[in-house]
């Protein structure tokens, strides 16, 4: 039992592996020069780009773009093991047979089943949501307002 | 056959042992050793694995993709209820201070970003659509005496999409048919069949989660959960941790257990200050000029 316990623990270890390719899991990611959303931007991703691996500190990875080379930190949850595959058919797909290996972008519930579902639920409006996602507040004013705060030292 | 169920036992024990994570890599762990033991051919390995990956699809097997319109959705059904508070400034305002929160959270980054809206309703109420869009209404905004009161409110909220409580409301069963069919990689579109059959799981779940969050409520466990994220999120923001009390206490003074609103959805303020001051959280009122000055010029004017 002993050994199945351990071979448990082990299965479950390593997201984070010092030279291992990681896929970026948001619309738009930041690399930038430290550590924090504080530092500058050295470059940016994009959903589905394939970073190398470096050091972690405090929940940050520092990687590498392939194929650009920019390098630069972004936050782990930014980050999956899996490699996101943007269109199906394609090799990725095809040798990466496991949805714990693969995740297919734009699958599942996705804008074409949003849109099934508005046809079926004819009263849910989206506007205002829409109007929520335009309220993004740029970085350099959230930077700002949290120093003028006395905060996020 | 019954070296199958064996095997099968022992993943099931295993995991009731661990306490823990999938059950996709722990049999896939012990189908993986009855190979190399000669006790399973691959081929009856492979069967074990491909079953228990169709029966065990739950809330982490949703990309962050699928959250998000998952999360959309749910926000959409919301706002059929409410009415948005139409403010730009307070919705700004609100915005940067939980923006900013959520940089401090364990998971700053979802797929769309974490986004704010004030509701023009007096309930004291804050729903927390999966990926990070968050509603608040004015009159749990009435509750705040400080933005570190505000703070704590959206932190609260902060740590529900964070530890992912939404999609945990989802029944079990409810993804396995719909993401099983999704994982098949030569799906290059759906057919009317597959979009009707992932459309049907797709409400179930947005049911589901929609119906925890105006309804029934989180569990009191999930609840203090995000109390205790709202915490480990404002003290390394730099808040004020004891404002989520100071807050809590503020909710009280308003609290009517009868009615609908957060008194249908969370714990007594009472039980969530006693289990904070249990763990060495004290009331405070404290905050700094220039967020007294920016809360009041833009709550202010709600």
């Amino acid at each position: 039992m002993k050994m199945k316990l351990a071979i448990c623990a082990g299965l479950l270890a390593a997201t984070w592996t010092w030279g291992a390719e990681m896929s970026v899991q948001v619309r738009e990611g930041q690399l930038r020069n430290r550590a924090s959303f504080l530092g500058a931007v050295n470059g940016t991703v994009t959903y589905g780009d394939r970073v190398t691996v470096g050091q972690k500190q405090a929940g940050w990875i520092e990687v590498v773009r392939s194929p650009s080379g920019v390098t630069g930190w972004i936050h782990e949850s930014a980050l999956t093991p899996k490699r996101i595959v943007l269109s199906s058919g394609t090799d990725d797909a095809r040798i990466g047979a496991s949805g714990e290996e693969v995740a297919l972008a734009g699958k599942g519930f996705n804008k074409e089943v949003e849109a099934e579902y508005k046809k079926q639920n004819a009263k849910l409006d989206y506007a205002w949501v829409e109007c929520m996602l335009n309220f993004k507040i740029p970085e350099k004013e959230l930077a700002e307002f949290l120093k003028q705060g006395g905060l996020g030292k | 056959m019954k070296r199958l169920y064996v095997m099968m036992a022992g993943a099931a024990l295993v995991v009731a042992l661990a306490g823990c994570e999938t059950m996709n890599q722990i049999t896939e762990g012990v189908t993986g050793i009855a190979v190399a033991t000669g006790q399973l051919s691959e081929e009856e390995a492979g069967s074990i694995n491909r079953t228990t990956r169709a029966v065990t699809k739950t809330f982490e097997d949703i990309t962050p993709e699928q959250e998000y319109y998952i999360g959309r959705t749910v926000a959409a059904t919301v706002l059929m209820g409410y009415r948005p508070l139409e403010n730009g400034v307070l919705n700004n305002y609100v915005n940067r201070v939980g923006q900013s929160l959520a940089q401090f959270s364990s998971r700053p980054e979802t797929f769309g970003g974490y986004r704010f809206l004030v509701l023009d309703s007096d309930e004291i109420n804050a729903f927390a659509a999966p990926g990070g869009l968050v509603l608040v209404t004015r009159g749990l905004l009435a509750c705040c005496e400080t933005e570190d009161e505000l703070a704590a409110v959206l932190a609260h909220e902060i740590g529900h999409v964070e530890k992912q409580h939404g999609l945990r409301a989802i029944k079990t069963g409810r993804l396995s048919t719909a993401l099983s069919t999704l994982a098949v990689e030569s799906m290059k579109t759906m057919g009317s069949a597959e979009l009707a059959e992932v459309t049907k799981a797709f409400d179930e779940s947005i049911h589901d989660i929609s119906g925890t969050l105006m309804n029934s409520g989180y569990s009191r466990k999930l609840e203090f959960e995000a109390d205790l994220c709202a915490v480990d999120i404002l003290r390394a923001a730099g808040y004020t941790p004891g404002a989520l009390v100071a807050m809590l206490e503020n909710m009280d003074k308003r609290w009517e257990p009868a009615r609908l609103d957060f008194a249908a959805t969370h714990p007594p303020p009472a039980d969530r200050i006693k289990e904070l001051k249990r763990r060495g959280v004290e009331t405070s009122k404290d905050t700094k000029p220039e967020r007294s000055r920016r809360f009041r010029a833009a709550v202010g004017a709600r």
